[in-house]
């Protein structure tokens, strides 16, 4: 947008609006949680970086393999000991007692995820953090319901879960793989990425305060040989990783031939479907939600948009007016809209791919947005003219940027959405309701949003078909994986 | 005196029944060890021919109404029951098993499709769900079949076995490709005979007949084998299966012993073979100002 001409003397600049860092109360050093307790690990000492200042925000004690297995072990004589011999009511009152927990220090843990993620704060406050207490209130009510979920009439919990998870919703991640683990019955070695581990040590204390036993869960911390460490452990009885597809799959063969439960919930390259006939403005703000939420680190972020031919050229304008008002800069300010880059590694691997965009001659645009100095910034970005075989259309590029193709018919459409082994998430925009139900039906992918993207609530499934995995999260579907609902009777 | 007509067995590929592309065969005997027949030692080609089947069967299979399915799969029952006797005396020679015994298991066979023949229109239901999503929008999860299917068939109880398999994996409109197992390929491929006058479409269901060691891996690397039924492989086969499986993030389904196909066959595998999808679409919020709840 051009700034106003009328009056060059008034400033429509937004003040700078930062949230106060202390309340986020980082200290200088976080311990893993092993047994009920904050121990000292054997691993070498992290530092966690504020990717907003690419700045050292904290020291972090990681563990090593004998502090691993002693977590295993803790978690073996929870499930053993307390855990497995107590009803399903109570087991759901500790559950209402964590997300009490977490809505409680809920201020403190949005800025506390803002500084270690670079996530803008009112992504924080009024998505991840709220979504985590809900999680624990929603799977809190199925610990003594299970007879319900339609599964048979006593399904059993499987026994220790082995748990990784990402960079990019660091909290949310452990909320929705933690509660339906608990609430099934089961108790939970859970690893926190590398680049991202504080605020499940915050939980820990959270889960401490809520008095539950030793062992339940607990928090181990280190880079990847960890997590690696951590999926191959054979006291486990169920791994569920969430990360890349390189590694889901890497998982899957470390695990084949040992019985034990997977689930996976990786990849994707979602395709946002826009029709001539759709509610423009809608979809401009759909699909400025869709990539430039959380910069585009999302799994199941609309990264390739598929525009019908007769308003391609419209709602491209449109949409690159609107992404240029995109606020990018200090994650702690209320006002920024795209923050930082997780890493420095997630922002070269950005670059990489979008330089292999220009260089494969599709056609860029970027916002004309000032970035800070200092930190992992990245200008929302948008290709036109990508076509299907450039990588930019092909790979998770997993950063704010957008790659646009045209169609002209929804069969082509289908064609080209489909056109990938990933399958997580799609969505379509048409004001016609016919259209719309058709094309979810058709669409491989195991989220669909008609007219939206990028919602999520704990009472909905979500995960992927294809290469982005196998197992959902959320809803009756996603307590099936932390349970035991094999049927089928074998000759002993 | 008159000499029988001696029948070649074949594989049942795309509702055809070809030879192998590679012309290989092995011998069959009978229970008492006497040669039966010769049956087609399926090789490499013959599998990826049967998964190029298997995708086209599945179009029109996934995209047929679940009363149609049913009513499919209720046909195989009829069919099956039309030919009990050519079953049972098949049984008879091939396993050496008496006359009641083989009865009960052809009869077990067709019970078992007439139970699956009425869970197509109901998976949704069951498996399904309205969420009570905290914002306007109507939010639902369906299963929907997960593609193809490569299976290994059970060496025990050769028909019951086999039909155990299949049913719930096409119940839930997805295709397969079915390795029968080794020792009794003419039952398989004779239950062949049965799909191909059911009304099944072509290439729903695929069945190979050799040596499960030798087909299977290419089936569990096959980049358009969707999910695999490890049912009829020993414990090291089914490792390699699953190592081989990740390549391309299948999903896997492995009985955790010999699965008893006389019990009621419960739900865990019609689920193994179905994806969740979840739609979300907004109900608008008319009481808001501007209503821009899109």
């Amino acid at each position: 947008m051009s700034p106003s001409t009328e009056s060059s003397s008034i400033d429509w600049e937004y003040a700078p609006a930062p949230e106060s860092e202390a309340i986020g109360r980082v200290k200088d050093r976080y311990l893993p949680f092993i047994d009920g307790k904050f121990i000292e690990g054997g691993g070498d000492d992290l530092v966690t970086v504020n990717p907003g200042r690419d700045e050292p925000l904290s020291t972090v004690s990681t563990v090593d393999e004998a502090d691993l297995d002693n977590a295993v072990r803790a978690a073996r004589r929870a499930y053993d000991g307390p855990w497995s011999k107590l009803s399903g009511a109570e087991r759901g009152k500790y559950l209402f007692r964590i997300a009490r927990g977490v809505a409680e220090r809920s201020r403190e843990l949005a800025v506390l995820e803002s500084l270690d993620n670079g996530k803008p704060i009112k992504e924080t406050r009024d998505f991840d953090i709220p979504t985590v207490a809900q999680h624990f209130f929603y799977h809190a009510g199925w610990a003594d319901k299970l007879g319900h979920l339609g599964f048979g009439p006593d399904p059993r919990p499987l026994g220790v879960a082995g748990q990784v998870i990402p960079w990019n919703f660091p909290l949310l991640m452990a909320a929705w793989k933690i509660a339906p683990a608990l609430a099934a019955g089961n108790t939970v070695v859970i690893k926190p990425a590398e680049t991202t581990p504080l605020s499940a040590l915050v939980l820990a204390e959270i889960i401490a305060d809520a008095d539950l036993p030793p062992g339940v869960v607990n928090v181990v911390t280190g880079a990847g040989d960890i997590g690696a460490a951590l999926v191959r452990h054979p006291g486990l009885d169920k791994v569920a990783f969430t990360g890349s597809t390189a590694v889901g799959k890497q998982i899957q063969r470390t695990l084949a031939g040992t019985g034990r439960r997977l689930t996976l919930e990786l990849g994707g390259k979602g395709a946002n479907i826009v029709f001539a006939d759709a509610a423009i403005d809608q979809a401009v703000e759909g699909i400025v939600n869709g990539i430039f939420f959380n910069s585009g680190q999302v799994c199941c972020a609309g990264s390739r948009l598929l525009v019908q031919e007769p308003i391609a050229e419209e709602l491209i304008t449109r949409l690159i007016e609107r992404t240029e008002t995109l606020r990018v800069g200090d994650p702690l300010d209320k006002n920024t809209d795209v923050g930082a880059i997780n890493s420095r590694d997630q922002w070269n691997k950005i670059t990489e791919l979008t330089d292999a965009g220009i260089d494969e001659g599709a056609q860029v645009w970027r916002s004309s947005c000032p970035l800070p100095d200092k930190g992992f910034f990245v200008s929302p970005t948008i290709f036109t003219g990508a076509t299907q075989t450039m990588r930019i259309a092909r790979e998770e590029i997993f950063g704010p940027v957008l790659s646009v193709i045209t169609f002209r018919t929804p069969d082509e459409a289908l064609a080209k959405a489909n056109n990938t082994p990933y399958g997580l998430s799609a969505g379509v925009w048409t004001e016609k309701g016919s259209r719309a139900m058709a094309m979810a039906a058709r669409l491989q992918a195991g989220v669909i949003w008609d007219n939206t993207w990028n919602k999520f609530d704990p009472a909905a499934p979500f995960g992927g078909y294809q290469e982005s995995g196998f197992g959902r999260e959320g809803g009756p579907a996603g307590l099936a994986g932390y349970l035991d609902t094999d049927d089928e009777a074998v000759i002993k | 005196m008159s000499i029988a007509v001696a029948k070649t067995y074949k594989l049942y590929v795309g509702g055809t029944f070809p030879r192998s592309e590679s012309g290989r065969t092995y011998q069959v005997t009978d229970a008492g060890g006497s040669f039966m027949a010769n049956a087609v030692l399926a090789s490499r080609k013959d599998a990826r021919d049967a998964v190029v089947a298997a995708r086209k069967g599945f179009g029109s299979w996934s995209k047929a109404t679940p009363y149609n399915r049913g009513q499919v799969i209720y046909r195989i029952a009829e069919m099956l029951q039309s030919r009990q006797p050519e079953f049972v005396e098949l049984l008879i020679t091939s396993r050496g098993v008496d006359r009641a015994e083989a009865a009960a298991e052809v009869d077990a066979a067709i019970d078992r499709l007439v139970h699956f023949a009425g869970w197509t229109d109901k998976l949704t239901a069951v498996f399904g769900s309205a969420n009570p999503v905290s914002a306007p929008y109507f939010n639902y999860s369906a299963p929907e079949p997960t593609g193809v299917v490569a299976v290994i068939a059970p060496a025990d109880a050769p028909l019951l076995g086999l039909v155990s398999v299949i049913a719930p994996v096409i119940t839930g409109g997805n295709a397969c490709v079915v390795i029968a197992a080794e020792a009794d390929p003419c039952v398989a491929i004779t239950f062949g005979e049965v799909l191909a006058t059911s009304d099944v479409p072509a290439g729903v269901v695929n069945i190979l007949t050799g040596i499960a060691a030798e087909i299977a891996p290419h089936l569990a690397a096959h980049a358009d084998v969707n999910a695999l039924d490890l049912t009829g492989t020993d414990a090291e086969l089914a490792r390699d299966l699953e190592v081989a499986a990740a390549g391309t993030v299948k999903r896997v389904y492995r009985p955790r012993g010999r699965p008893d196909f006389r019990a009621a066959p419960g739900t865990v595998r019609l689920r193994s073979f179905l994806e969740i999808k979840t739609v979300w679409h907004p109900t608008g919020a008319p009481s808001l100002a501007g209503g821009s709840s899109y």
